[in-house]
């Protein structure tokens, strides 16, 4: 350890100082490059649309910039006040929420609209990894156990508005942290059980009727091929016919020739795989990966419990998007309103995810070398 | 572990390794993620890729909303009120011209377009997107379509879209009650997403913004359609495959008479006003008309600023204001109905008589409360006091039955609250009482204030709809309808789908047997559920307060003379300016729009109402209520009642009263408050 921290230590350099790690920084910018040209290509080759991505962009990084600013062990003592307050924000949406969409998501605080389920994202690996690491690991079953009800009451509030792909992000960054935290496999093996014994009370009770739409959709979508299934049809007619060296940058029929809907937002994978074939699809999962390998590396190299915990949460959760993401356009799992992180247009999630890359920057480059 | 020992020393590598083992699983669980997700997509792209490339190929399944066709709107005789016209106009997709400059100018020359359009036009070309269709000109004339027509082979990516716009035939006429539709602008879109409509409008490009049009817009609008088209690979439609017709939104049919409301208009001509006509019975207003009015039309094609300006200038005596729901004070209108309010509080009989000296005075002040009539009328009664329109005895009788009864007999004949009318434009005016001077002055209520309230005037306004509610509901002896329009609505129901594609301007109302389309109007009327109504303790004082209406009516104006039904009425001449104690008024001596407001309501026939008028004539040069107003209350009624001749035979139940002037007073020009 001490030869290790003794190396680091002579290697503090310019990008350490500014607390910026490198190789997720080029990552996320190579994500970002590789963004802008395909919303230029499917948003109808509007500079416009670009240029106010760019904007957006900007201002997520700089919050990425100034999150890693913040040593992460301040987020642990502010972990339950900010929770606490986010679930009140989250009971003021369901009761006082703006409805978009046929959803209530945003609070209207006069000067700009909010969306707490946005920051919670972040809050809900910190509270769950802040209240595990206070005691040793692995974590107790009573420990456990509370954890999982602390991921519930945020999950189910935001599950109710009705937003289905950000209560999965949010239950997902929970569950992480106890994964890694050492939840026995036993216990796991009970969870999947009572997993799928809820799954037919959730699509009783629980799931509205655009929710059980979608599903039925994903399971036969060409039964309504011109209606619901419209999307998803058109979605993998634009993947398979990207074959493996892809259609060219602006050449993808079916994104120029608006067959596909959304496809600058949620589906804008449809449209990179139509453009740039199975080799650009390669070539982006693999920056995805380097990305996903670069955090985990960051969460095994960290100090403390709580650090660790955070980080590997944060990380995982971010392949969640990808895998959601690119599993529903192309017709693997049902369609639910996730974006693919730092690619898709638009959205206030990047500037959630640059700051959840904030935090794993400080995690890399605050360190306390021990001497 | 030790977990009795809150503060044992954690084991720092073990944890390190279960974490460091975990972390191995969890990146297990991502590469076998990714390996799903990419043998799905070599699946996809590699081994499925003829497939797929094929389908691309052929796909040119292209879905195109199509708008439905709005509902149109009906007088009570079915006269059309609005409709939808085809309007021609030039579009240009950048993207299919050959030389677009220069083209453009061409074209521009050829038909007479300004320079200004073609600015406008080289501007739109920068923001648009290139294969988007893009207006030059809208509105062509018939002449434009023509020559255009014969030269289109010069215009390549040029070409005329024929679009149903609505159509007010009546223009000013009708905009104050119909109001108009206009393009969707970013504020419509946001309610339109808040309440899951964007996609029902995708094609639609006018909603309604103002009167019926507005309240009626979930009614009028329809349901999208969709068209299913087939499209080359350069994107060209070359045919509809399917078409899925948009359902066109529900005629309605309303209880405005259009030539009732001409005859308003006319009987308002050079003055500023306006006219409600209502049907007791129902609450259906036969007649909606604010003077000076402005053209619906305007709006639907995007009023241009100079029009604009013109209709907001004050010199135009502001015609976007609907006067029919502006606050007016009531003056001598409502004595009637204070009237009632003390017949009811048991302050007076119909014996009851005050002594009107010409003047009024409350207990140990100074001021002075003028009648109209300088000299006074002597001791009178109810009746009497109604007929000649005392003010003396609605001073004394306001004081005696305190400002808390006043406000609230006038609560419930519907002042101070909507009338419920289908349009937004209803206001709620103001309702005298310690409230409203609580709420606009924050100061207490006196009871000098009460003073004036008995003649119609201080701390209270209404509207002219809310009078015609309120008369309504007193001709009716209390039983309490919502005013309202709309009569009944139509829809088309058993459409079959076209077989021929794409003709959007179908009119669904005929029947065409030999298409096999089988199309039926189903009108439905439409019920408007009743107010509670008003119960009198004793029922008789509807009977007293309203025959002396009807006496009122029958002696008192010139205007009412000869008239073959038998009508009830009462003048109003409300001041704007105080005046001081023992001041002339002098009407040519000060600025106009302090001049009187002159008011009357009436209802005919006496026996059975049929029809309830309320007039108001702003800022009157000469007389009042009776000499400026009840005359278009008559033509009004006589238009109504045509031909036919409606005399009460029973003279028993509205006793002579004597008259306590001499002759030639009864005759005066000049009409009383």
């Amino acid at each position: 350890m001490r030869n290790i921290g003794h190396d680091q230590q002579k290697q503090r350099n310019f990008w350490q100082r500014i607390h910026i790690d490198l190789p997720l920084l080029l990552g996320i910018l190579v994500l970002m490059t590789v963004g802008l040209f395909v919303v230029y290509s499917a948003g109808g080759q509007e500079m416009a649309i670009v240029y106010r991505q760019i904007t957006r962009l900007g201002i997520a990084l700089l919050v990425m910039f100034t999150v890693a600013q913040i040593p992460p062990l301040v987020y642990q003592k502010w972990a339950v006040p900010v929770f606490v307050f986010g679930l009140l924000l989250l009971i003021a949406v369901l009761l006082f929420g703006h409805v978009g969409k046929g959803a209530q998501r945003w609070l209207d605080l006069g000067f700009m609209k909010f969306q707490p389920s946005e920051v919670m994202k972040l809050i809900v690996p910190i509270m769950i990894a802040g209240y595990v690491s206070q005691q040793n690991l692995p974590a107790k079953l009573s420990t456990i156990i509370i954890a999982l009800v602390l991921v519930l009451l945020p999950t189910i509030l935001i599950f109710k508005q009705p937003d289905f792909g950000t209560s999965i992000l949010i239950a997902s960054s929970g569950i992480f942290v106890i994964f890694l935290a050492g939840l026995s496999w036993k216990l796991i093996g009970v969870c999947i059980g009572l997993g799928l014994g809820f799954a037919p009370i959730l699509w009783f009770y629980l799931l509205g009727a655009y929710q059980k739409q979608r599903v039925t959709t994903f399971l036969n979508p060409e039964q309504d091929p011109l209606g619901s299934g419209y999307q998803i049809i058109q979605s993998k007619i634009a993947i398979g016919s990207g074959g493996f060296e892809g259609k060219g940058w602006l050449q993808g029929t079916q994104s120029q020739l608006e067959f596909l809907p959304e496809r600058h937002t949620d589906f804008i994978f449809a449209v990179f795989s139509e453009e740039f074939g199975f080799m650009g699809v390669v070539a982006l999962l693999s920056v995805y990966l380097i990305i996903v390998m670069r955090g985990l590396w960051i969460a095994v190299q960290a100090e403390h419990a709580f650090t660790k915990l955070l980080a590997g949460s944060i990380t995982l959760t971010f392949f969640v998007y990808v895998f959601v993401n690119i599993g529903m356009v192309s017709g693997l799992l049902p369609v639910v309103g996730v974006p693919l992180p730092l690619v898709s247009y638009g959205g206030t999630s990047v500037v959630t995810l640059l700051a959840g890359f904030g935090m794993l920057m400080a995690i890399s480059t605050h360190k306390r070398f021990i001497a | 572990m030790a977990s009795n020992k809150r503060v044992a020393i954690r084991n720092h590598s073990a944890e390190a390794n279960l974490f460091a083992r975990r972390t191995f699983i969890a990146f297990v669980g991502i590469m076998v993620m990714l390996i799903i997700l990419l043998s799905n997509i070599y699946d996809l792209e590699i081994n499925s890729y003829d497939k797929y490339q094929t389908r691309s190929n052929s796909n040119r399944i292209k879905i195109l909303p199509v708008a439905p066709n709005r509902g149109l709107i009906y007088d009570r005789n079915g006269v059309l009120l609005a409709e939808n016209k085809p309007v021609y106009s030039l579009e240009v997709i950048a993207e299919q011209a050959t030389d677009l400059k220069k083209h453009i100018v061409e074209v521009s020359e050829l038909l007479e377009i300004s320079e200004e359009k073609q600015q406008k036009l080289f501007k739109a070309l920068k923001r648009n997107r290139r294969f988007k269709p893009i207006e030059l000109h809208s509105r062509l004339s018939a002449q434009q379509v023509a020559l255009f027509s014969v030269n289109q082979h010069r215009f390549p990516g040029f070409f005329i879209d024929a679009r149903l716009k609505r159509y007010y035939p009546f223009g000013d006429l009708t905009t104050h009650s119909l109001g108009y539709v206009a393009r969707i602008n970013s504020k419509d879109s946001i309610r339109l997403a808040e309440q899951n409509l964007s996609e029902d409008y995708a094609a639609t490009r006018n909603i309604g913004k103002l009167g019926l049009e507005k309240y009626y817009e979930d009614l009028l609008h329809g349901t999208i359609g969709h068209q299913e088209v087939e499209i080359n690979s350069q994107g060209r439609v070359i045919r509809t495959l399917d078409y899925t017709p948009p359902i066109s939104g529900q005629d309605l049919t309303i209880s405005i008479d259009i030539e009732l409301q001409m005859i308003a208009k006319r009987a308002l001509a050079g003055k500023r006003g306006a006219v409600v006509a209502m049907d007791p019975r129902s609450g259906e207003i036969l007649a909606m008309y604010s003077n000076p009015s402005y053209d619906g039309n305007l709006f639907v094609h995007g009023i241009s600023s100079k029009n604009y300006k013109k209709l907001l200038d004050p010199k135009n005596n502001r015609p976007l204001l609907n006067r029919s729901v502006q606050g007016y004070p009531p003056a001598s209108t409502v004595k009637p109905l204070l009237g009632l309010a003390g017949l009811e509080a048991g302050i007076i009989t119909q014996k009851s008589r005050y002594y009107d000296p010409g003047w009024f005075q409350l207990k140990g002040l100074e001021r002075k409360y003028r009648d109209w009539y300088p000299q006074g009328h002597g001791w009178v009664d109810l009746n009497e006091a109604i007929e000649h329109s005392c003010n003396v005895f609605f001073y004394t009788l306001a004081v005696r039955l305190d400002i808390d009864n006043i406000t609230n007999m006038m609560e419930r004949f519907g002042f101070g609250d909507l009338t419920g009318v289908d349009i937004w434009e209803d206001k709620r005016a103001i309702l005298p009482g310690r409230e409203a001077k609580r709420s606009r002055y924050n100061e207490p209520w006196y009871t000098g204030d009460t003073v004036n309230v008995g003649i119609g005037q201080g701390l209270w306004t209404v509207t002219p709809l809310q009078l015609a509610q309120a008369i309504a509901i007193l001709a009716n002896k209390g039983q309490k309808k919502i005013p309202h329009f709309l009569r009944s609505t139509a829809r088309a129901v058993d459409i079959k789908p076209l077989n021929e594609q794409g003709s959007t301007q179908d009119n669904v109302s005929v029947a065409n047997e030999s298409n096999n389309v089988v199309t039926k109007m189903l009108t439905e009327a439409i019920e408007f559920e009743d107010k509670p109504p008003i119960v009198l303790k004793n029922h008789k004082n509807w009977n007293l307060v309203l025959d002396a209406m009807h006496n009122t009516a029958q002696k008192k104006y010139p205007a009412f003379k000869g008239a073959r039904y038998d009508a009830a009425g009462k003048s109003g001449t409300a001041q704007l300016i105080s005046k001081k104690q023992d001041e002339e008024y002098d009407a040519t001596a000060i600025k106009e729009k302090q001049r009187n407001n002159a008011m009357f309501v009436a209802f005919a026939p006496y026996e059975n109402p049929e029809i309830v008028v309320a007039v108001v004539v702003e800022n009157v040069l000469e007389g009042g209520g009776g000499f400026n107003a009840a005359p278009v209350a008559r033509q009004v009624m006589d238009q109504y009642f045509g031909d036919r001749e409606i005399i009460s035979t029973d003279k028993s139940k509205h006793p002579q009263h004597k008259n306590i002037y001499g002759s030639n007073k009864k005759t005066q020009k000049v009409g009383p408050n």
